[in-house]
């Protein structure tokens, strides 16, 4: 087997998007076709869904619903902008979004890390489970929501309820946040949360951005246990 | 589910491609919409010439509904496509004529009057409701379409979209109204007249009664985020304005485009992929609770 890496192209405009998924499902752990371009992929839905193999697919233009969903090791580069649920369930890898998120980016997602050069909109970080988050721009209303663990790294602003019904999972947001969700309230950050901060800027090629900028949100953890005094409400 | 496509205008020279355009972003959206495809499409006209839009279940009854409305108000110029008809008639007759096809016109119904808009609607996937009216082959300013799937009333053409309760006016809504009877009474009350049980009309009605009492359509959707209970995103169009609503939880997706010759919405970014120079387009989601409005 040589050792060059092989760099397929696909076209989507002419090839079928299924084919071009069970390509990526079927490479073996140790390929040579580390890196794949995919063209015209005109908003097609669950583009370069379910990767497992340490490969980098990089995609010319828009993309659909859950592009990148599940994925575990693989690299997605996205040069535009994602549908919903960009990088859902992903477990590990990283995917960029050169352009905008829509909604529910990382939603659920487990671990890897997700940078959006651009906004994410409503629910980004729904559900999250232990991955890294990092958008530039601002996110939209009811943000990490019910969020678990991992770190959302917002540049911009935050919309309303953010981090609502929030079990931990740090949320660091640099602009303004229109509101804090139910249980979700601003924290001091110490040095172990600056150490976090610090180590996903990072990884987002963003060293060079201040952590002292940021201000920390999570949970209060008032949800955690029923509370007898409110009896009367149920 | 449901899908919506609509396009406004801004480079004349468009004009021409503008039927064509639509049709293609339909027949995108028919994954979203497979039971029922409908437009409105913004096209020749002046306010001096009134045009109704006629719907009737065959042409049979079609001919016959036109033959009456013609022995009763004069020649009205029938253009036919298919289940359709639009007809020519005086502004001021439109209130005659509405009572005259309720009351006369067996199997006809009036989907939409104005100066410039025709409605047209029909169960069926968007690629043969297209055809079958020539969609690619209309021309205009602005046009707004429909796909249907059902999930809360019957596939019937009926209860397609777009829903037009005024003039020049039309609405198309992915989403569910919660609050629709109640709002469909009181707007009873008010003189709005419902063809449909459908809770799309209620939200159509609404507006066309709140640009009635003299709210201009910005103003009507700013006051729909208080009175509409529900899901929405709404396209709105009337002669000269184009408008889209999301409501605040923006349950509903939403993606627009905009360059220098247009301004263009799907609910699915695929749909807007088949329009000249997208490439560049500045492409964004309305945000929820926000109202967008273009205006001639």
């Amino acid at each position: 087997m040589s050792g060059n890496a092989e760099m397929p192209a696909y076209d989507l405009s002419t090839s079928a998007l299924r084919d071009l998924n069970a390509k990526l499902h079927a490479l073996p752990s140790n390929t040579n076709e580390t890196h794949w371009t995919v063209v015209n992929p005109g908003g097609k839905h669950a583009l370069a869904c379910g990767l497992d193999k340490p490969i980098t697919v990089e995609i010319g233009g828009h993309v659909g619903y859950y592009c990148a969903g599940m994925n575990e090791l693989a690299t997605v580069i996205v040069n535009g902008n994602a549908g919903v649920g960009v990088a859902e369930n992903m477990m590990s890898g990283t995917v960029h979004v050169k352009g905008d998120a829509s909604q529910a980016a990382g939603a659920t997602g487990r671990g890897g890390l997700l940078v959006i050069d651009g906004n994410a909109s409503a629910r980004c970080g729904i559900s999250m489970k232990g991955i890294d988050i990092v958008v530039k721009g601002s996110i939209g209303p009811m943000s990490a929501f019910m969020a678990q663990s991992g770190n959302l790294v917002v540049l911009g602003d935050a919309g309303e309820a953010l981090g609502d019904s929030i079990y931990e999972a740090r949320l660091f947001v640099r602009g303004n946040v229109a509101s804090l969700g139910t249980d979700c309230t601003a924290k001091e950050m110490g040095p172990d949360d600056r150490a976090v901060l610090a180590e996903v800027l990072a990884r987002a090629d963003l060293a060079g951005v201040s952590t002292d900028d940021f201000k920390l949100y999570g949970s209060a953890r008032r949800l955690y246990h029923f509370h007898v005094d409110n009896v009367d409400s149920y | 589910m449901c899908g919506i496509a609509g396009l406004y205008l801004k480079n004349d020279k468009l004009h021409s491609e503008l039927g064509s355009l639509l049709s293609q972003m339909l027949v995108v959206l028919t994954d979203r919409g497979p039971d029922s495809t409908g437009f409105a499409i913004y096209g020749s006209g002046s306010p001096k010439d009134g045009k109704v839009t006629l719907r009737a279940e065959d042409h049979g009854r079609l001919k016959a509904a036109v033959a009456a409305v013609e022995k009763q108000f004069g020649a009205v110029r029938p253009v036919y496509r298919s289940s359709h008809a639009v007809i020519s008639i005086s502004p001021e007759m439109i209130p005659a004529l509405q009572a005259f096809v309720a009351a006369q016109a067996d199997g006809a119904e009036i989907v939409g009057h104005g100066a410039r808009m025709e409605i047209y609607k029909e169960v069926g996937l968007p690629a043969k409701v297209s055809e079958r009216f020539g969609l690619a082959r209309m021309t205009g300013t602005h046009a707004i379409g429909h796909t249907r799937m059902a999930t809360e009333s019957a596939v019937t053409t009926r209860g397609a979209h777009p829903f037009s309760t005024g003039p020049d006016q039309c609405l198309v809504h992915n989403g569910s109204l919660s609050n629709h009877n109640a709002l469909r009474r009181e707007l009873k009350r008010n003189g709005i007249a419902f063809a449909t049980d459908n809770d799309s009309e209620v939200a159509a009605g609404y507006l066309s009664w709140c640009m009635q009492e003299g709210a201009t359509l910005k103003q009507a959707l700013t006051r729909g985020l208080s009175d509409l209970d529900g899901f929405y995103t709404f396209v709105v169009g009337t002669e000269s304005g184009f408008a889209v609503l999301r409501d605040p939880i923006a349950c509903k997706p939403a993606v627009m485009a905009e360059t220098d010759d247009y301004v263009a919405f799907g609910s699915e970014y695929r749909a807007l992929a088949v329009l000249p120079g997208i490439e560049a387009a500045r492409v964004f989601e309305p945000e929820p609770a926000r109202v967008y409005v273009w205006e001639r």
